[in-house]
């Protein structure tokens, strides 16, 4: 499928704002967009995310027979994907000009700079070697494939692990992961590449263009470099001529992003690496943020709790007044009461008291309702009371129910029934929505 | 269904007991909704909507645009081909514009379009087994808005067909408050693209950017959002 086709208008605009040294995205003329590095499950697996660009790699390894002229050389292939899930402009099949230039480009810079070591791959000179396979894909292009595929190339082999090798004799024994530790590759430097975008003939130049900004370029310049400033490869496209000192500038610049890009590979693979060690849940479940949007936000709402109140006042009506709960209240000092002496005491449920607690129901089943409704509030009351109480005088009173008097009081006057039926329910239902509600919040933050 | 009304559903998920006024006992089902024998199907995924009496729909992140008969849309001249334009509308087809559906236009007056123009034009023909074509005038042969966008200094951007309908849509406060503190012209056009244009290119990419942004966004976010901007535009 075509691409959409860039109307003059964009493309003047954006020539124009580059003019103004200004860009579509509110970025300055050298910074890069947000840059981040993720790892599956799998060693040796990537993603990395350069705004809206996606690239996945992932590293695999088989063992092979060398090359004749190499016999004690590993190998390492590099292949760069572009399927038409990136972007509608790539067809499927066979590999574009753009693609294998790519491709190319990025040989250079890690298998042609020597960053993996290739003499350690070697398993038996010249019958086995490893061939480590690096398959990068392109999920979605918004511009600067090749920086994004070039991390993240770099970014899967230092995070792989081969199986150990053992060659005892003839007999070559590859271990499983269980048996010995796979061993990582032994990257010797991280060489990453660094676009930079010209327009109006070398005058302007961008770091890490966009997809639009790519399709108004007039011609770009890749640097492939490491820390110690050693440039790996260096790549100049689009017909377009630049003077001695841009290039300079381009390479002087590539130094400082590469050194910023390199410590964020580090710490993403230290982060791994911790958490691989320690246990944790890692991969790409949970390293990408689920910053999905399920429903439209809804707003923290006050409960109605008219009908609630009503039914309240209902039960209260029904249930007519109260006096058993009275007659069984028993002052023990000054200050503290006790209800239903026999009658509650679950919690250390001794032969006496279940004796009494069988003869109190059978007392209590003729007035049915009302006991029930009292031996509710003094179960529910109970734990915070005795811890009260066990804090003022230290004794060991846990079976005794020991209220204050204001609050037998109230209980008494009111209907207690109804007030365990209200406070549950309206405390319930109003908690959990406002939590909701905040969660959602910070989600969409 | 009723009571997945405003709530993300996805292809395949089957819809039952809708609601139906008294009146009428039918139910219209919108984009995204499917009927397939005596079950409803959903075919997009997004949120399902609902709106009195009858009619069901699905709010989706939708890009491509299928044409609708008297829809406006912004298009880009891709070829200039005989006695019509060829012009890109974001559709599976490209669309045709005739050079005589201009204001003023004769066979000896052609209009002055060339290839890569933007052009804001009305869906004349829109059906499924015929190639879309746009008009630039209205039946009474006014421009009335329509015609060839001037390339100088504005800005397209394409944006998903729901925010532009969002915009489009009476309740909704981006372009009426972003208009109140920033001079703009913009034209909108329902197949997800969107043209603007400031005094200057800083103000133009500030109000491609609010727009651009407030597609998960509440009015009042929005109005936030548009203030934290000007703030930063101001030097704050």
């Amino acid at each position: 499928m075509k691409e959409v086709p860039m109307s003059t208008c964009e493309r003047e605009f954006i020539l124009s704002a580059i003019r103004d040294r200004k860009r579509i995205d509110g970025r300055q003329t050298y910074d890069y967009r947000r840059l981040k590095v993720a790892f599956g499950m799998e060693r040796g697996c990537c993603i990395v995310e350069l705004g809206d660009t996606k690239v996945l790699a992932q590293v695999s390894g088989k063992i092979e027979q060398p090359k004749k002229n190499r016999p004690t050389e590993g190998s390492i292939i590099i292949n760069l994907e572009l399927s038409p899930m990136a972007s509608p402009a790539f067809e499927p099949g066979r590999p574009t000009e753009s693609g294998i230039e790519m491709n190319r480009i990025l040989e250079r810079n890690i298998r042609d700079s020597r960053a993996v070591d290739t003499e350690s791959l070697c398993i038996v000179a010249g019958e086995k070697v490893w061939c480590i396979r690096a398959d990068i894909h392109v999920l979605n292009d918004e511009g600067n494939i090749m920086d994004a595929a070039s991390i993240a190339a770099i970014t899967a082999l230092s995070h792989f692990r081969r199986p150990d090798v053992s060659v005892m004799g003839e007999e070559v024994t590859v271990h499983s992961p269980e048996d010995r530790d796979p061993v990582p590759l032994s990257v010797h430097h991280m060489p990453v590449c660094v676009t930079f975008a010209f327009f109006d003939q070398g005058e302007f130049l961008l770091v890490d263009p966009t997809r639009s900004e790519e399709r108004v370029m007039n011609g770009r310049m890749v640097v492939g470099m490491n820390m110690h400033r050693e440039i790996c490869t260096l790549m100049m496209s689009g017909g377009m001529l630049l003077v001695k000192e841009q290039v300079l500038r381009c390479s002087q610049i590539a130094t400082v992003k590469v050194a910023e890009i390199i410590e964020l590979i580090q710490k993403a693979l230290d982060k791994d690496a911790q958490a691989r060690q320690a246990g944790e849940k890692c991969g790409f479940a949970e390293s990408v943020p689920s910053n999905k949007i399920t429903t439209n936000k809804k707003e923290p709402t006050s409960v109605d709790t008219t009908a609630a109140a009503q039914h309240a006042s209902q039960v209260i009506q029904e249930a007519g007044p109260v006096d058993k709960p009275v007659s069984n209240m028993l002052v023990q000092a000054p200050g503290t009461v006790q209800i239903g002496e026999g009658l509650v005491n679950t919690w250390q449920v001794d032969d006496e008291d279940m004796e009494s607690e069988e003869d109190s129901t059978k007392k209590t089943a003729t007035n049915g309702r009302e006991a029930v409704a009292v031996s509710k509030p003094t179960e529910r009351k109970r734990p915070v009371k005795t811890v009260s109480h066990a804090e003022d005088s230290g004794s060991e009173e846990e079976e005794k129910v020991v209220l204050y008097q204001g609050d037998v009081e109230m209980k008494s006057t009111e209907e207690p029934d109804a007030t365990t039926l209200k406070q549950p329910t309206s405390s319930n239902s109003d908690k959990p929505a406002k939590k909701k509600g905040k969660k959602k919040k910070a989600a969409q933050k | 269904m009723a009571d997945s009304v405003g709530k993300v559903v996805i292809p395949g998920d089957v819809l039952s007991e809708f609601r139906a006024s008294e009146k009428t006992s039918k139910v219209a089902l919108g984009p995204g909704l499917r009927q397939d024998g005596e079950e409803v199907l959903v075919t997009k995924s997004g949120i399902l909507r609902h709106k009195e009496p009858n009619l069901y729909w699905i709010d989706c992140h939708q890009r491509r645009y299928i044409p609708a008969k008297g829809e406006d849309v912004i298009g880009i001249v891709t070829v200039k081909s005989g006695d019509v334009y060829r012009v890109d509308i974001g559709a599976t087809q490209p669309a045709t514009l005739s050079y005589l559906a201009f204001e003023g236009a004769t066979k000896r007056n052609r209009p002055n379009v060339k290839v890569g123009d933007l052009v804001f034009a009305k869906l004349l023909v829109a059906n499924k087994d015929m190639e879309p074509e746009l008009v630039c005038i209205d039946s009474g042969g006014h421009s009335s808005g329509y015609g060839v966008i001037p390339a100088n200094g504005g800005f397209m951007f394409h944006t998903s067909l729901n925010l532009v309908r969002k915009m489009l849509s009476p309740n909704c406060d981006i372009l009426k408050f972003l208009g109140k503190n920033v001079p703009f012209e913009t034209a909108v056009g329902v197949n997800g693209r969107i043209w603007v244009k400031a005094k200057t290119v800083k103000d133009t990419i500030v109000v491609a950017n609010a727009i651009a942004s407030s597609e998960h966004m509440t009015n009042a976010q929005i109005r936030t959002m548009i203030r934290q901007l000007l703030d930063k535009l101001s030097g704050f």
